[in-house]
């Protein structure tokens, strides 16, 4: 299967610290990849820099066969930062019908992206509220929601489902595998939590910088003899 | 259209921030009346002294509304002791006027009142005036109200659209912005609309307020005055949206006004740039304020026409057209297109 995301000899340092090392990754088309490693690995640099948000320093990254950045590749990209980036004095549905218009979305096209992105977060019954008002787990979903809006092919989400309850977790996740399966959406997702990874067809392991284990949860489990992903950690921690 | 999406963004935000609103609108006539009353008090009961009597002048002047007194003789000495306004020495039908000056206002108020008792009477108009403190040149409110009403529209506007985009800034979504198609020239003049519509508004109650109520000389036409302020007003907020990217908090925005709004109220026109060092003339001539005023004062006060104060709207157009530039430019380092 052809890759969607194509990350070759990757670099890149802040002042004189090296966040990300010299790292390739391939990500298929219709797959959930997850990027799983502890606070401050890296996860957030390496993603900026795939949704063109920041220069690498060496290396290369190929999105749907064009070369980061590519002006044309931004409305193919769904992207979640991990600091909600919302106004607050507008309420939901004039956030999302901002971010629809900037995607050139006619209004006919806006009114249902808008009913569905916020009907899967479960966020209807809020729209028309301040964000101010909205709970932490409420921004993170208005964020999701702004991600999906314009029905990108590739979905990068930086810790989507941090502060949002186990319930709405759950359906997250399934509406996450129904993209993929029935949509053919490439999703590319980060964590720190275990059982989140285990749902995705295949993880990378980050820790400082370096890609220290690549494959499906459970091939990774079996190549370091481990029950849980949480064990590898220690094991790669401690081993090395 | 991705522009007109963020403004009518910005339009939403602001119509919810009722505080940054009555900043935009209320508090420049706040300031401005205030202004307005400390130097405009009590220019009434003007002391006037007359020496070398003529009958036809002390009866035009018993007529107005002088404090008048005669003698027969009178020194600037005495003036000074005795804080008379003015002394009106005739000789020979010839009339010689002496202010005290020690308030600009109240010289100015009193050549105005003499010139309209005379008015319309045989006594001869030309007189000559000489003054204790100061000069004719000396500023009153009238010459430095058109310059508070352009540093006003720049103060604001230069804070409240430089705090806007900090906020964009450090709440990520500028970042976020930038992850969608949307152009960097767009978010530029996205900002420039947005809140230039927000800064024409006030620029039209500010001026307004200060010609109608305050009742500010305007000689010249207020058409010329709104355009000038508007080109202020686009100065004022290029370069605070530009600036804005070297602060990291609202704080540092505030900290810009000492560095870059102060100096400029030195060159104004408050002032007089007469006595100043060459040097430092120069430096009035890099900043967009000394511009402002001069084009504001000379319609305001002087009655300049467009071709008057051409130069002045040309500069403040070049100030305006190069902050946008490096507005767009600073936008790079978050990407590149
Ligand atoms: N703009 C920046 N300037 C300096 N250091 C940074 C910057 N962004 C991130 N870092 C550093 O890079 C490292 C990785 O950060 P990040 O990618 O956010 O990690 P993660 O998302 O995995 O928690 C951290 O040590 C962080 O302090
Ligand atoms: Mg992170």
């Amino acid at each position: 299967m052809q890759n969607a995301i194509h990350i070759e000899e990757l670099s890149k340092s802040f002042k004189r610290k090296r966040v990300i090392k010299p790292l390739s990754v391939q990500i298929e088309s219709q797959k959930i990849y997850g990027l799983l490693g502890p606070s401050g690995c890296g996860k957030t640099t390496l993603i900026k820099m795939i949704v063109g948000m920041m220069k690498p320093d060496a290396g290369g990254i190929t999105v749907l066969g064009k070369r980061v950045p590519d002006a044309s590749l931004l409305s193919e990209i769904g992207y979640m930062a991990q600091s909600d980036a919302l106004y607050t004095e507008l309420t939901g549905r004039q956030n999302l019908e901002f971010f629809a218009k900037l995607y050139g979305m006619s209004k006919s096209e806006r009114k249902i992206r808008i009913d569905y992105a916020a009907e899967i977060v479960q966020l209807s019954n809020d729209l028309d509220v301040s964000v101010f008002a909205y709970s932490g787990g409420m921004k993170r979903r208005l964020s999701l929601a702004i991600a999906l809006i314009q029905n990108p092919k590739i979905l990068i989400l930086d810790e989507p489902t941090v502060g949002i309850d186990p319930l709405l977790k759950q359906s997250i996740w399934k509406e996450l595998e129904r993209l993929k399966a029935e949509e053919g959406k490439t999703i590319l997702i980060t964590t720190h939590v275990m059982d989140e990874a285990e749902r995705c067809d295949k993880i990378g392991m980050l820790r400082e910088g370096e890609i220290v284990a690549i494959g499906t949860p459970m091939e990774i489990k079996a190549q370091y003899h481990a029950a849980s992903l949480d064990e590898v950690f220690v094991k790669i921690g401690g081993g090395h | 259209m991705r522009t007109l999406a963020l403004i009518k963004r910005i339009i939403q935000q602001l119509r919810k921030d009722k505080r940054t609103l009555a900043l935009l609108f209320a508090a420049p006539l706040l300031v401005l009346t205030l202004m307005y009353f400390i130097f405009d008090s009590e220019t009434s009961d003007l002391k006037l002294v007359v020496t070398g009597s003529n009958p036809l002048v002390n009866g035009v002047l018993e007529e107005s509304d002088f404090d008048l007194t005669l003698k027969d003789k009178y020194s600037k000495e005495k003036m000074m002791e005795e804080e008379v306004d003015g002394w009106l020495h005739i000789q020979e039908g010839e009339m010689h006027l002496t202010l005290l000056n020690a308030q600009p206002q109240r010289a100015k108020a009193m050549q105005i009142m003499l010139a309209q008792s005379f008015n319309g009477n045989d006594v001869k108009q030309s007189m000559k005036a000489d003054f204790v403190y100061g000069d004719a040149d000396t500023n009153s409110f009238d010459v430095f109200s058109p310059m508070l009403v352009g540093f006003f529209v720049f103060f604001f506007v230069f804070l409240i659209a430089g705090i806007a985009l900090l906020k964009e800034r450090t709440s990520g979504t500028l970042e976020r912005l930038l992850a969608t198609p949307i152009k960097r020239h767009e978010i530029v003049g996205g900002y420039l609309l947005g809140y230039g519509l927000f800064a024409l508004i006030q620029t039209v109650i500010v001026v307004l307020y200060a010609v109608k109520v305050l009742d500010i000389v305007l000689v010249g036409s207020i058409w010329l005055v709104l355009l000038t302020n508007i080109l202020v007003a686009f100065v004022a907020l290029s370069l605070g949206t530009l600036l804005s990217s070297f602060a990291s908090s609202e704080f540092q925005m505030v900290q810009f006004i000492p560095l870059v709004i102060v100096p400029q109220v030195f060159f104004t026109g408050i002032f007089p740039l007469d006595g100043m060092a060459d040097w430092l003339v120069q430096i009035g001539r890099i900043m967009p304020l000394y511009y402002a005023s001069d084009a504001l004062n000379g319609v305001m006060y002087k009655g300049y026409e467009i071709n008057d104060i051409a130069m002045d709207l040309f500069v403040l157009f070049l100030f305006a057209i190069i902050f946008i530039a490096l507005n767009i430019i600073s936008l790079k380092k978050y990407r590149a297109f």
